[in-house]
């Protein structure tokens, strides 16, 4: 029954700590209370929505305290008046359905929280509570218990309450009810319908057309003006222009006509045109709300600290009024938000946050300790050396890569394509204008304007959003999560790739462990594993782990020398592990290795050697890409590992080690001189190489888990598919590319009609919805097609 | 004829009144979340089950505690 029991609560296998309770196992004791106070409230109904979909809850006593400051609790609410706050937390664990159950239903864990409502899409939930005998303390430790930890990081201080962007949702709205409006006005006219009294109510009937077409032009078509006017502002013939043209000229065209009575106008067409053009836009919009692509250090930095006060009581503060020479506390796992001097304590600080060096380091009083760091057992005390915003890491962040805007400069195939197509129209539409002229007089300015209207680029238009927006989509089934559309075609044109290592290259874990020099005995085994089970180091459990030895031995004498080593003692043996000068070695000079010396007695024994594990099937990943790609790795780490990665890359990729986060930016700036440069990379310290490269993707073990500032979210499990994603964009490139060759078709079949002079508002009518909606239906099938590629690994 | 003036006023009056309902909707956030609503309306009937005390499996437990809170 041990064997494979999974937690009633989380799914987690139960271990050896199994706990039984309410003839139900549990795999922590933390489990088992989310479970009694969810049975205890009348909430069990959580375990039947979805089975065992909870979260063991974590230890988060103290860590809330800051929330006792009303000034931070002041700006972190967005209503607070007369007793009532409502707060909007973000929970990075809701992720089914029994979470939005339970956490709707809060009100019955406590009889304060007046109303609670989930945005799952965003994973936020929006508590009204009465302040009267509840805080918002005591509200995101309830929540903490249920396994449901909001998190409140520096980013959410001083975040102004944005407003929602719906203004596409009105436009289409707006589009849509003119488009179908006009299509059913404009019925008579397209059966010519002969009857007397439809002749006689002829001009009601375009008037209101005009009407209804009205809000279309100068409302939801504005944003085609304004992007066609800044194009060419900055002398870029864009696509928006022609299309801006296109809009005008059926607007005036159509009003010149009932004006004068010369026909009934384009308004369907036109309000078609908008709608279409608008649907394309909200189809590429697809966002992943949840993720943030804009992550910088401040959603990794607490929001207050502990500051210790002259006469030695503790005082909560938002980390921004640290002031150099202030006292702070560091806690255990908390990060440090500021540069400063480590005054009390023993610190083990982990820099993977700043280096990509995995391995935590070992301070002394009066080392200086940088912001960034985690510290990793026990409560420090430091004395500030700069504030948040002058510190190591936080300047990295004022380096101007990460003010620009990749998106703007970047030129799109449509836009490269509009520019030609823009002057092939113009062109068209002058000499047929000029052979009119000369002709016959009269149809002169009704040719011109016909071009521009039959020529107006819609389907191509629809083209590039609909092929992106789907592949996408497609990439998000798949756990490549992208933040907009664009970053597709960037990554199709890549043609060098560069990696991180360290959470890149490698799982988070270091469990491959390696043993140089003379063979333990026994004895001296038994020994080594009774003296590590005491330890709590990362190193030692991990070593305790491994070790086969079942004998456990009492110690005589145990000692933990911190950053150092262990030492323990049985009977007449003693064992001391740790690092080279610990045990008395003379360290050589390669101390790459991350490695633990073993000392039994007075002879050093050997050594253990911790290797980082590499995700599963990346040797394949490189060796597909390095066909096409030139690859290299950029490394914040030491060297250590630069044999085991010869063997698994290919022979002409470069590697750089020991690369702090700014030399990483420079270095893929120095790249793209001549190349389209694609970073991967995991951490804070790739943040810059990551905004500064072409694109930039991090790999996160856990999506819930923030990223930092990124083109692309990439789940760690799909990495071995990233080559499939770089082959799937320059796919959807050629997709773009066919449909613009299909609604060219269309284009010729038109402008035929235009130049002839014999375009009826009929033709435009049909032609411009067959054109646009055939090329969704394409797009769509195609890249659904392509799509299914990822499903099959084998080819 | 002029009935026709009528049945247009009538046919747009109809549109405007569903477009205005369309925009009300808009504005007050039913765009925002198009996912949580689907869920939640599928829980109303268990909550309703639960306080019957129709609840199966913790049925016992819940109807205690209820008379609690």
């Amino acid at each position: 029954m041990m064997a494979n029991t999974t937690c009633y609560h989380c799914g987690d296998e139960c271990g050896n700590g199994t706990v039984h309770y309410d003839e139900k196992d549990f795999c922590c004791n933390g489990c088992k209370t989310v479970y009694e106070i969810f049975t205890s409230n009348g909430l069990s109904a959580y375990y039947e929505i979805e089975a065992k979909a909870g979260t063991t809850p974590n230890e988060i006593t103290k860590k809330y305290d800051f929330l006792d400051n009303q000034e931070i609790v002041g700006q972190l609410v967005e209503f607070n008046e007369e007793g009532v706050q409502v707060v909007n937390l973000g929970i990075p664990t809701i992720h089914c359905s029994s979470c939005i159950w339970v956490l709707e239903n809060l009100n019955r864990l406590h009889k304060s929280i007046t109303a609670s409502q989930v945005d799952f899409p965003k994973k936020t939930i929006r508590v009204t509570y009465r302040t009267a005998d509840f805080s918002l303390k005591t509200l995101v430790l309830l929540l903490g218990s249920i396994g449901y930890e909001p998190y409140i990081s520096l980013e959410e201080y001083n975040k102004k309450s944005h407003r929602v962007d719906r203004s596409l949702i009105y436009k289409l709205g707006v589009a849509g009810f003119a488009f179908g409006n006009v299509m059913l006005l404009s019925f008579p006219e397209y059966f010519e319908v002969e009857e007397f009294w439809l002749d006689q109510y002829k001009p009601v009937f375009r008037w209101l057309m005009f009407a209804f077409s009205l809000p279309v032009v100068f409302y939801a078509g504005q944003d085609y003006f304004t992007a066609a006017y800044k194009g060419l502002r900055t002398k870029l013939l864009n696509i928006d222009v022609p299309i801006a043209l296109g809009i005008l000229a059926l607007f005036i065209r159509s009003t010149v006509d009932i004006i004068f009575d010369l026909g009934s106008g384009f308004f369907d067409s036109l309000t078609g045109l908008v709608f279409f053009l608008l649907l394309g836009k909200f189809f590429q919009q697809k966002t992943y709300a949840y993720l943030s692509f804009e992550r910088d250090y401040k959603s990794y930095f607490p929001m207050a600290v502990t500051r210790l006060m002259q006469d030695g009581k503790e005082e909560n503060v938002q980390v921004y009024k640290v002031d150099v020479g202030d006292r702070i506390l560091i806690r255990s796992h908390e990060i440090i938000p500021v540069d400063c001097v480590l005054i009390k304590g023993a610190a083990q600080i982990d820099y993977s946050f700043v280096t990509g060096e995995s391995d935590a380091v070992h301070k002394q009083s009066g080392d200086k300790l940088f912001a960034g760091g985690r510290q990793m057992a026990g409560i420090l005390e430091v004395e500030v050396l700069k504030s948040v915003s002058q510190s190591y890491l936080t300047q990295l962040w004022g380096n101007s890569v990460f003010s620009k805007d990749r998106a703007s400069q970047f030129q799109t195939l449509t836009d490269s394509i509009g520019k030609r197509f823009t002057a092939a129209v113009l062109t068209i539409a002058l000499l047929a204008t000029v052979f009119w002229l000369v002709y016959r007089p009269g149809m002169a300015l009704n040719v011109f304007t016909s071009v521009l209207i039959i020529a107006c680029p819609c389907a191509i238009a629809l083209a590039a959003p609909f092929t992106l927006g789907n592949m996408l989509r497609i990439f998000g089934k798949h756990k490549f999560y992208l933040k907009n559309a664009s970053v597709i075609e960037r990554l199709a044109k890549i043609d060098m790739a560069i990696f991180d290592k360290t959470g890149t290259l490698t799982t988070n874990k270091k469990d491959t462990i390696l043993y140089e020099g003379v063979e333990l005995t026994q004895e001296e085994t038994a020994l080594l594993k009774t003296t590590l089970r005491a330890s709590n180091h990362p190193l030692s459990r991990s070593l305790y782990d491994i070790l086969k030895s079942n004998a456990i031995m009492t110690l005589d004498e145990f000692q933990e020398h911190t950053g150092k080593g262990l030492e323990g003692r049985a009977k007449e043996h003693s064992i001391k592990v740790g690092s080279a000068i610990y045990v008395g070695k003379e360290p050589s000079i390669h101390v790459a290795d991350t490695s633990v010396y073993v000392r039994a007695d007075e002879d050093i024994k050997g050594r253990f050697v911790f290797k980082n594990t590499y995700r599963e099937g990346i040797d394949r990943v490189f060796e597909t890409l390095g066909q096409h790609l030139e690859l290299g790795i950029l490394s914040g780490d030491n060297d250590g590992e630069r044999h085991q990665l010869q063997e698994l890359l290919p022979q002409k990729t470069q590697m750089l080690f020991n690369q702090k986060p700014e030399d990483k930016l420079e270095y893929i700036k120095g790249l793209q001189e001549g190349h389209n440069v694609l970073m991967v990379g995991d951490g804070l310290n790739d943040a810059g190489a990551l905004a500064q490269s072409n694109v930039g993707i991090a790999i996160s073990e856990n999506i819930n888990v923030f990223s930092p500032a990124c083109d692309g979210i990439l789940d760690a499990s799909r990495m071995s598919l990233l080559p499939k994603f770089i082959h799937l964009s320059q796919k959807s490139i050629r997709v773009i590319k066919m449909s613009f060759l299909l609604s060219l078709c269309y284009n010729v079949v038109g402008v035929y009609f235009a130049v002839t002079g014999q375009l009826q508002p009929v033709i435009a009518a049909i032609l411009m919805p067959l054109s646009s909606i055939s090329i969704v239906v394409f797009t769509t099938v195609a890249t659904n097609f392509l799509g299914n590629g990822l499903k099959n690994p084998k080819s | 004829m002029s009935v026709i003036y009528v049945l247009l006023a009538i046919s747009i009056l109809v549109a405007v009144v569903f477009f205005a309902a369309f925009v009300l909707s808009v504005r007050k956030g039913q765009y925002d979340d198009t996912y949580t609503p689907s869920v939640r309306m599928l829980f109303e009937d268990e909550v309703v089950g639960e306080a019957n005390g129709t609840d199966q499996i913790k049925g016992k437990n819940q109807t205690e505690n209820s008379t609690n809170q």
